[in-house]
Order: C-alpha cells, then sequence, then structure tokens
C-alpha cells in the first residue's frame, strides 16, 4: 500500500459489492420483482438481476431490489413494484430486462415513472 | 454483481451448533438451483444473540433466521431465494411486524439500545476477507496518522477521548501511551492481551474472530505513537477460529502492504507476530503475559518497573485488550469528541457485555456507559426464564463481585461497580435468580482463583486456598460465626499482600457477596440450611406419604440403594445412604419426593 488514494479506491470498490447489506432505511427507494411460480414463469428472473446490474452499474444510493412473491396479477407478470417513501406506489407489468434501464434512468433517477409499462397503460 | 447475500455468523457460539455445515449446504443448493451468480454466501463473525444461534441473515431484506438447521437449508432457499418467499416459522419473531412485514434487527429489543463500536463489522463483514473490511473504512485511520498526524497528537486525541483499557483495571489508555512514549529506547513493543480467561466472557474472542483487522490496525496506530515497529498478539490456543483468523489477517494485511515495511510510503514499519498461551489464568496479568512471550513460564513479577519502562526484553511496551484496540480506528476517524459525547462522566464509550446465566437473551451486547443494569438484564436480556425474580448480578469474573438486587438501577460505570464492591473485569454479566445460593457461587469463583492461582506468592497460593476450606466448611454446615469474622480478615490480608492483580482480586467474590448476601452466610452456620437449596450437604430428601403412590420408581432409580420400599408398600429414605442426587426427584411422577 503506497498511498491512501490506493486504499480509498479499493474502499470504493469493495463497498459496492457489500452495499446490498446496509439497510436502506424508511427514506430509500424499494424496487420489489415478483417472483411466485407465475412471475418465475414469465421470466422475472432475468429482470431482477438487470435492475441489481443497473442499479449497481449507476452506483445509486439508497435503492434497494429485492424481491416477493406473488402479487395476485398473474397475467400480467412479469410484475415490479416501486416503492418510494411519501408517493403512490408504482406497478410496471409485463416486464422485460430492456425495459429495465429505462425505468432506472426516468423513474428512479429523474421521478418520472414511465407511464406506458405502468399497469394503468395496460388494462386500458 | 449479486442481488442477495446470505450472511452466515461463523462465530464459535455459531460453529458448534454446526453453522459450518449449514453455510455448505446453502453453497452446495444455491449451485443446485442455478443461483450461484445471483446470490452469495458470506462467513461472518458473531452477531451477539448467540441464545438463537446458529444465526442467518439474508440481505438485501435484512431477514434475521434464528436456530437454523441444516435441513432447513433447502426451504430457505426453495422459498426465499428462488421465489422470494420469506419462510416465516425461522424469522426471529421479535423481527416480524404486524401483516407479516419485517422489522429491522435495529428495532428488537436485544439491538435498540445498542451502541456497537468496538463490534461494528462483528457479523457484518467475511473477516478473512480484507476488502470487506476496508469497505468499512478499514485501515483509513492508519492512514489518516501515519500522513497528517504526529504521534503526540496521536496520543492527544487518545487521551482526550476518555478511553480506559478494557480489560480489568480501566487505565487510562492515553496515559499508558504518553508513558510509553517518553521513554527512550532502541526498540519498543505494542502487545495486545487477548488472554480472555474469566469464566463466560467473550467479546474479545469475538472481536478477533469477527472484525481481526481492527486490531491489527489499531496496533499499527499505537505503533506509531509509541514509536514501536514490533507488535505481539497473545492469544489462548484455546481460541482456534480466533487464531486462524487472526493468521489470515495479518497474511493480508502483509499483502496489501498494510504492515510490513514502509506503509503508505511514509517509512514507518510495523510488523505483527501471534503468540498462543496455553491458557493460564494468570497470563491475562500484564507481567506474567509478557513472561510468557518471552518463552518462559508465565508467573508476574513486582511493579515498578512498570511495562511502559521495561516490559517485554526490558523495552518499553504497552500493553492493550483487544476490545479496547477495536475502539481505536473508530476514535482516530471520528475524533475525541465524537468518543467522549458517549458514556458518563469518568468512563467514556461503550462497553461490551457477554450476558450470561439465567436470562433469556444470552450473548454479546454492546451499550453506552451508564445503561443500568435493569436495562440490560430486563429490556435488552429479556428478563429470567420461567418467571423467577432476579436476585444478583456478578461482574468482572473471579476477580469482581456480585450486585444485589437492591442496586439494580446503578448505571453501569468503571467508578461505580468499584463503589459497590465489584469491578467491571472484561465484562463478563452472569445472572443469578432466587435458586443461586450466594456461598456456592462464591466458592465456584474461589475454586477457579485456587486452580489458576500461579503459586510464585504466598498470600495467593495459600491465602485462596484456606479461603476456599473456610467456605467449603460452611457449606457443609460446619462453620461457625468465627468463620465468618475469619473469613473476612483473611480476604483482606490478601487483597493487600498478594503480587499480582490476581491474588489482589481474588477475594472479591467473597468480599461482596458477605456484604449483601451475609444473612445467606449466617443462615449455613447456625440454622445449617441453605436457602437457595443448592448447598447439597445441607438438604435432607425425604418421600410425603400422602403424595406417594407407591409405585417404587424411585427405588429402582436410586444409584445407592437408598429408599427402601416395594410396589404398594411406604417408601422411605435412608439419609445415612442417599448422596442427594436428586435422581428420585426427577423420576418421580407425583411430586412425592421433598426437599428441606
Amino acid at each position: 500500500m503506497k498511498s491512501l488514494e490506493e486504499l480509498k479506491a479499493i474502499r470504493d470498490k469493495a463497498r459496492e459489492r457489500i452495499a446490498v447489506r446496509e439497510e436502506s432505511g424508511e427514506d430509500g427507494i424499494r424496487i420489489v420483482v415478483g417472483m411466485a411460480t407465475c412471475g418465475i414463469a414469465a421470466g422475472a428472473r432475468p429482470v431482477l438481476n438487470e435492475f441489481v446490474e443497473e442499479v449497481n452499474r449507476r452506483g445509486l444510493q439508497g435503492v434497494s431490489v429485492t424481491q416477493t412473491g406473488c402479487i395476485g396479477i398473474c397475467q400480467y407478470e412479469p410484475v415490479v413494484e416501486v416503492f418510494e417513501p411519501g408517493k403512490e406506489k408504482v406497478t410496471y407489468v409485463k416486464m422485460t430486462p430492456e425495459k429495465v434501464a429505462q425505468i432506472v434512468t426516468e423513474h428512479i433517477v429523474n421521478g418520472r415513472p414511465v407511464q406506458e409499462y405502468t399497469i394503468g397503460s395496460y388494462q386500458k | 454483481m449479486y442481488r442477495s447475500q446470505v450472511l452466515v455468523c461463523g462465530g464459535t457460539g455459531c460453529t458448534s451448533s454446526h453453522s459450518k455445515e449449514i453455510r455448505e449446504a446453502f453453497e452446495s443448493q444455491i449451485r443446485d438451483k442455478g443461483l450461484d451468480q445471483e446470490v452469495k454466501v458470506v462467513q461472518t463473525g458473531c452477531f451477539g444473540l448467540c441464545a438463537l444461534g446458529p444465526i442467518v441473515i439474508v440481505y438485501p431484506e435484512g431477514c434475521f433466521y434464528s436456530r437454523v438447521k441444516e435441513e432447513d437449508v433447502a426451504e430457505i432457499v426453495e422459498e426465499h431465494l428462488l421465489k422470494g418467499r420469506i419462510v416465516k416459522r425461522l424469522v426471529y419473531d421479535e423481527t416480524v411486524a404486524e401483516e407479516g412485514h419485517i422489522k429491522s434487527l435495529n428495532e428488537t429489543n436485544f439491538y435498540k439500545k445498542q451502541k456497537r463500536v468496538a463490534l461494528r463489522n462483528c457479523g457484518v463483514i467475511n473477516p478473512e476477507v480484507i476488502d470487506e473490511y476496508i469497505a468499512m473504512d478499514g485501515y483509513q485511520a492508519l492512514g489518516k496518522v501515519l500522513t497528517e498526524m504526529t504521534p503526540q497528537e496521536v496520543i492527544q486525541v487518545v487521551k482526550d477521548s476518555g478511553l480506559r483499557g478494557r480489560g480489568g483495571g480501566g487505565f487510562s489508555t492515553g496515559l499508558k501511551w504518553s508513558l510509553a512514549a517518553a521513554n527512550e529506547a532502541d526498540q519498543k513493543y505494542v502487545c495486545c492481551n487477548a488472554d480472555e480467561g474469566d469464566p463466560g466472557a467473550f467479546m474479545d474472542r469475538s472481536v478477533l474472530e469477527g472484525d481481526p483487522h481492527a486490531v491489527l490496525e489499531a496496533m499499527a496506530i499505537a505503533g506509531y505513537a509509541i514509536g514501536a515497529s514490533q507488535g505481539y498478539v497473545y492469544v489462548r490456543a484455546e481460541y482456534p477460529i480466533a487464531v486462524h483468523r487472526l493468521q489470515v489477517a495479518i497474511e493480508q494485511a502483509k499483502d496489501y502492504g498494510l504492515l510490513g515495511k514502509n506503509i503508505f510510503g511514509t517509512g514507518f514499519d510495523f510488523d505483527v507476530e501471534v503468540r498462543l498461551g496455553a491458557g493460564a489464568f494468570v497470563c491475562g496479568e500484564e507481567t506474567a503475559l509478557m513472561t510468557s512471550i518471552e518463552g518462559n513460564r508465565g508467573e508476574p513479577r513486582p511493579r515498578p518497573p512498570y511495562p511502559a519502562l521495561k516490559g517485554l526484553f526490558q523495552k518499553p511496551t504497552i500493553l492493550n485488550n483487544v476490545e479496547t484496540y477495536a475502539n481505536i480506528p473508530q476514535i482516530i476517524l471520528n475524533g475525541a469528541e465524537w468518543f467522549a459525547s458517549m458514556g458518563t462522566e469518568k468512563s467514556k464509550g461503550t462497553k461490551v457485555f457477554a450476558l450470561g446465566g439465567k436470562i433469556h437473551n444470552t450473548g454479546l451486547v454492546e451499550i453506552p456507559m451508564g445503561t443500568t443494569l435493569r436495562e440490560i438484564i430486563e429490556e435488552i436480556g429479556g428478563g429470567i426464564p420461567g418467571g423467577k425474580k432476579f436476585k444478583a448480578a456478578q461482574t468482572g469474573g473471579p476477580s469482581g463481585g456480585c450486585i444485589p438486587a437492591s442496586l439494580i438501577d446503578t448505571p453501569i460505570d468503571y467508578d461505580n461497580l468499584i463503589a459497590i464492591g465489584s469491578m467491571m473485569g472484561s465484562g463478563g454479566l452472569i445472572v443469578m435468580d432466587e435458586d443461586n445460593c450466594m456461598v456456592d457461587i462464591a466458592k465456584f469463583f474461589l475454586e477457579f482463583t485456587v486452580d489458576e492461582s500461579c503459586g510464585k506468592c504466598t498470600p495467593c497460593r495459600v491465602g485462596t486456598k484456606r479461603l476456599l476450606e473456610l467456605l467449603n466448611k460452611i457449606t457443609k454446615g460446619n462453620g461457625t460465626m468465627e468463620d465468618l469474622d475469619k473469613l473476612e480478615e483473611l480476604c483482606y490480608y490478601i487483597k493487600e499482600n498478594a503480587l499480582c492483580g490476581l491474588g489482589q482480586t481474588a477475594p472479591n467474590p467473597v468480599l461482596s457477596t458477605l456484604r449483601y448476601f451475609k444473612d445467606e452466610y449466617i443462615a449455613h452456620v447456625q440454622d445449617k440450611t441453605c436457602p437457595a437449596g443448592v448447598c447439597k450437604s445441607m438438604l435432607k430428601y425425604s418421600i410425603n406419604d400422602d403424595k406417594c403412590k407407591r409405585c417404587s420408581l424411585c427405588t429402582r432409580v436410586c444409584p445407592t440403594g437408598a429408599i427402601e420400599g416395594t410396589v404398594k408398600n411406604p417408601h422411605k429414605i435412608n439419609t445415612e445412604k442417599c448422596i442427594k442426587c436428586g435422581a428420585c426427584k426427577d423420576a418421580c411422577k407425583f411430586g412425592a419426593i421433598e426437599i428441606h
């Protein structure tokens, strides 16, 4: 170890790898992927993994990606719900890994839900 | 990138209940399900709540599974990791909120009042991966002192923080360092006392097992502060996991150049070696410990000269305990004021206690100094099992004393404990209920010190033996009132004349029980009874003829044939033959065996 900068570089890299162990707390954004049999069969797993990758790629703080059981709208799987403190829950349906980057950019980072992928657009 | 991480406790407690097999089962089943690119299994140090072990925490949910068995792993992998359904039956019930949501661990009674400084990384990082320690700001403090601070400034920060030795006496750590720094020498040493010997105390083991780099970093900081280039960790061989992780940590730190030559390019050299102790209690005493590191028989020597002047190999040396060191990097990073803002006027910071005995949540807790005994026992510890009444708490192990129920609201710090006749010691805290006999407790600790006395000085070698003989006499029902006076007199004599801390504090368990529970001693002497029903010689077993159904079961289980009687005829215990083992009482289905 020759310098503090070298140590800090190791720290920043290592931190990403254990960030999942930090509790995002009450004020964090939660991205919840439905991972029941219906979700998995419809392809929820690649969606979940893509969210994990994308959130990490952008180094977002206070955002957690978790899974849950069946939400009850199996015909719309894969279903992803985004919980933001103080805001209405947003439900994305018929998700694919390709839609993930757009949702992270527009919704998670810029705070504008991607209307066309939400359940509201599908039910019309 | 892993979407989920499974943390499995690898502390000694959970390891002894098969956490290693559980970890391996997770690894193989996660592989079988094809999840090994998504879910990572991590071995950590102790989470503290040992009563509920083996413990598994799954992130990002922070789901706390307790008492996990190997056969539960398949269900957790299938349900939780694959399908996202938390296995409720295994979740620590305090973390399950209404509507089935999982609450944060920090909201449970056990963790709520805790403030983890020394234990901050225990159970959070993998102790065998240096990068995880660095991720938690590890070695930043060392970098800071080497590049930005003078040795004097480092010592001043430690002094200002008010940190006192966590291993026993509570001497000011900063003062200790400044004394060693002031002595000129061609070589100085930094030693770490990991010879944890108090029955029931295991916080040092937990720190070494859960966060070994924190100790190494602190020792390097101490080396810079006093001008030493060599450190030794003296750890007992009975702690194989701690020794292994320490050695792994030293290797990794050397690989990264965080130990060795020219650290951070500043020209500062520091190396650490491990020395194994064979487990003699006296080797926790500083002069005996250093004698043992030198390769000699572990016996204390008179002080002065103090180690700060002539310690290891006759060179200026500082010796601090594991927990003391674990606080140092945090003090450097967060400042003296931060540390001094916790605790009481003369006892700053936090202290780790090993909760044991008659209490629900046995385990390790770290709390700010000044927390009351009531908060520790009733809130954090979850109270006493079986609805029994709290009688006393024993702190400080064989050097400490008992705190009676009347003093349960005492804020715990160094000075308050001394004032009530106990001491902090290393932080063992054994809770006792109405079924514990205080004379018997004193006897238990005396047996320990008699065993562990090194024999060098007469007051300890002979004095403690005579004390034990007196206690044996009293618990056998042969004591006299004069014996009680003799007991007290001998205690003071040993305290004043023994060579080292072991002997000087050995009478404390007797003195403190005499002080608060004299009536129990008197009951043993005058009434020849043991009020708690513990001291066997004073117990008399008899059969209540009204309850006895004459089944003769007791006559068959009695190992000495002391019970006379056949089926359908009255039974009687021959007290001459009875060894009071209690086998008949356990066997009797009608509660007919009575003890007086």
